[in-house]
């Protein structure tokens, strides 16, 4: 196999792959504010309306200069967000009609003048089409030290008000409350998210430029339930993508860039969406079994304590049939994990309670009818305090539920040594 | 001026935003107006697909494979809003990827195949006129005014037999659950007819293009007018003023003809956000003057 492409000696590669891995890890730091904002779709339109800034800017300058196209691009974005919030603001018109609405004509505007520059005499050589699907290749160092400045401050910025982001990211009202300026953070914000948009016009294009910004953000999520990690994770996912699709485009003269970064942060995306610990589609798949497995042991175990608190011994041989017609449903499982666990005893014509068993089954049966009592009494008891998923009374509660289940008669009647 | 070339043109352009406006006048109103959008991005791979697998270029085998994204686009946008991902993230998400795919095979199969991304993107609506549709020897006129004009009739007969279904889930879903109506199959029905809309037209306007068609008329009829009837019709009108008055627009500057239909749309539009009886902005203004007036 010919590895040769993946050589980064060569100073060309060295700068595209740099400008790439660039352009992730900025737009993935932003993206995740965005992402909490629920604002992903936002950077579509700004990257849609970056490219008639772009070819006003080649139209106007007649040069190809990327610090113009940048300067166009901004101007442009800045102009489309502007338009959308004055059109949800002072129309009926929702933001999702607004925001295609504003893309598309925006968009329509840029290919309109790009077809007309590419009718100039030397506009096909502009390169301006580019634009439309990145091309990392055309990418040579002053562009990426351009980038690596505005990434360098891009990243400095969201350290520097991480805070105030924090809060408009998670609770704006309160940050209103406390005196910060929310309004103009969230224009910094949108500011931000451009110049980020920005960078990535050249490599990744602006039809998928949105993809930079959602797909690492949301990816991140995954893995971490603090904005600090997520925001960091989202920039190296973002980062990594961008350095993996320079490299397997460059497997074909044909390969766009930009398709294949945004094809690696899907990647990226899919992974965590099945194998992220603890949010993943897979753990929580095993956690859903594990659940299950438990609620049906304790049924089992339950089931055979209360069938023994009707015979009145401890000790009595429950058998299969007993259970069966008391549960409704077989058992096999949950009973054979009860016995491997030494809670029960088979016999040869049914289950028997070990003195650990009696122990853990009075236990589970106690609760069991304090939680049934509970939901009977709920509102006199004050529902609401109840921590439901902890499954914990308050002290008080619990003391008012314990004299009930004597009041009932309902104590579990079975104790070991008792009888 | 070449009568046939210009009338064929405008006729399709104008037959494309007709098609597309009556179908975005639903989207607008149950703010599904960024599924549209993503469908539209999304059927590429279907397309490319349905053409590198048949290598066919007939309408029917396009419309099969953009049908087929089409409605997959929707259930993964469903999906992932049931696997708890917010629905912006989960349209961003899906629409780019498929959108992804789609340029890749484009770009990997451009040399053998007769499939240009510009075309795909924005469309060759100039072309028109000399693809013409042969049935026996004889030549019925532009290929793709027949397609488009079945669409039209596809859409047009569709909504005027479900126009009650349409008009109560488009107000009040819940309400339409509640008598009787099946909700989910009527969203699927509009989505069907989104994606096929969206397969007739990429050949003239572009996949991308085509969701102006669809929101900015739309868009810009929500603005004229409170009744979904008049709606429809003024989103027509709209896109049919826009396909005209965009492709003169296209031929005074040499540019494309589909973004030039936009622009005028978009500026088509502006005009009604700034005076727009009763609900524009200065209309608003106004009617705000004489308010404060009065309390003075």
């Amino acid at each position: 196999m010919d590895l040769s492409w993946l050589s980064v000696a060569d100073a060309n590669t060295r700068w595209v792959l740099m400008g790439a891995s660039l352009l992730g890890l900025s737009s993935g730091v932003l993206g995740s504010f965005a992402l909490l904002r629920r604002r992903s779709l936002v950077g579509d339109a700004l990257a849609h309306a970056a490219l008639p800034g772009v070819c006003l800017a080649y139209l106007l300058t007649g040069t190809k200069n990327l610090g113009f196209f940048l300067a166009g691009a901004a101007v442009a974005g800045l102009l489309a967000s502007m338009a959308i919030s004055a059109i949800t603001r002072y129309s009926k018109i929702k933001e999702d009609a607004a925001l295609g609405l504003v893309l598309t004509v925006f968009f329509g505007v840029g290919i309109m003048l790009l077809t007309m520059i590419q009718k100039l005499p030397g506009g096909n050589q502009s390169g301006l089409d580019k634009f439309l699907f990145g091309q990392a290749a055309s990418l040579v160092g002053s562009d990426v030290r351009m980038m690596a400045a505005i990434a360098a401050g891009l990243c400095l910025a969201v350290l520097a008000l991480f805070k105030e982001f924090k809060l408009l990211a998670f609770d704006p009202g309160f940050g209103a409350g406390i005196g910060l300026p929310m309004g103009l953070l969230d224009l910094v914000l949108n500011l931000l998210i451009l110049l980020a948009v920005v960078i990535g016009l050249q490599s990744v294009g602006v039809v998928l430029m949105a993809a930079m910004l959602i797909t690492p953000a949301i990816a991140a999520r995954y893995w971490t339930d603090r904005l600090g990690w997520m925001a960091a994770l989202a920039g190296l996912f973002g980062a990594a993508s961008g350095a993996l699709g320079t490299l397997l485009s460059q497997l074909g003269p044909r390969m766009p860039t930009g398709p294949l970064i945004v094809l690696a942060a899907t990647l990226v995306f899919l992974i965590s969406l099945f194998f992220a610990p603890k949010r993943g589609l897979l753990a929580r798949l095993f956690r859903l079994v594990a659940l299950k497995r438990q609620v049906a042991r304790e049924g089992a175990l339950r089931a055979v304590y209360e069938l023994a608190e009707a015979a009145g011994a401890p000790d009595a041989v429950i058998t299969p049939a007993e259970l069966q017609r008391r549960r409704g449903i077989r058992q096999t499982a949950a009973l054979a994990t009860l016995v491997r666990g030494g809670a029960l005893e088979a016999g040869d014509t049914g289950w028997r309670l070990t003195a650990q068993g009696l122990a853990e089954a009075h236990e589970l049966v106690r609760e069991q009818r304090l939680w049934e009592l509970f939901l009977m009494h709920e509102g006199e008891l004050g529902g609401s305090q109840v921590d439901r998923d902890g499954a914990k009374f308050p002290a008080g509660v619990r003391a008012e539920l314990e004299r009930l289940l004597r009041v009932h008669g309902l104590e579990p009647q079975l104790v070991r040594g008792g009888a | 001026m070449d009568w046939y070339a210009s009338g064929s043109i405008i006729a399709t352009g104008a037959l494309v935003a007709a098609s597309s406006g009556m179908v975005g006048c639903f989207l607008v109103l149950r703010r599904l107006a960024l599924l549209g959008d993503a469908i539209s991005h999304a059927v590429l791979p279907g397309i490319a697909l349905a053409f590198l697998l048949t290598g066919s270029r007939s309408t029917l085998v396009m419309v099969l494979g953009a049908g087929a994204l089409g409605i997959l686009t929707t259930f993964l946008v469903q999906t992932m809003q049931r696997v708890g991902i917010q629905e912006d993230a989960g349209i961003g998400v899906s629409f780019t990827a498929l959108f992804a795919v789609g340029v890749v095979l484009v770009s990997l199969f451009a040399g053998k195949v007769d499939l240009d991304l510009d075309c795909v993107l924005y469309g060759e609506i100039a072309y028109t006129p000399w693809d013409t549709l042969v049935v026996g020897g004889f030549s019925l006129g532009p290929q793709s005014l027949w397609t488009m004009g079945s669409i039209f009739l596809l859409n047009l007969t569709v909504i005027s037999l479900l126009y009650k279904q349409l008009k109560i889930c488009a107000f009040d879903p819940a309400m339409a659950a509640a008598v009787g109506i099946n909700v989910a199959l009527i969203h699927y029905v509009l989505m069907g007819l989104v994606s096929v809309t969206t397969v007739g037209a990429f050949e003239s306007v572009g996949a991308i293009l085509v969701v102006a068609m669809m929101i900015v008329p739309a868009a810009t009829a929500y603005l004229l007018t409170e009744r979904l009837s008049m709606m429809l019709a003024l989103s027509v009108v709209q896109g049919v003023v826009s396909a005209a008055l965009g492709y003169f627009l296209a031929r005074h500057y040499d540019s494309s003809i589909a973004a030039a239909m936009t622009t005028v749309s978009g500026l088509l539009f502006t005009l009604a956000f700034l005076f727009a009886p009763r609900t524009g902005l200065i209309a608003r203004a106004l009617a705000l003057r004489g308010l404060r007036r009065v309390t003075q």
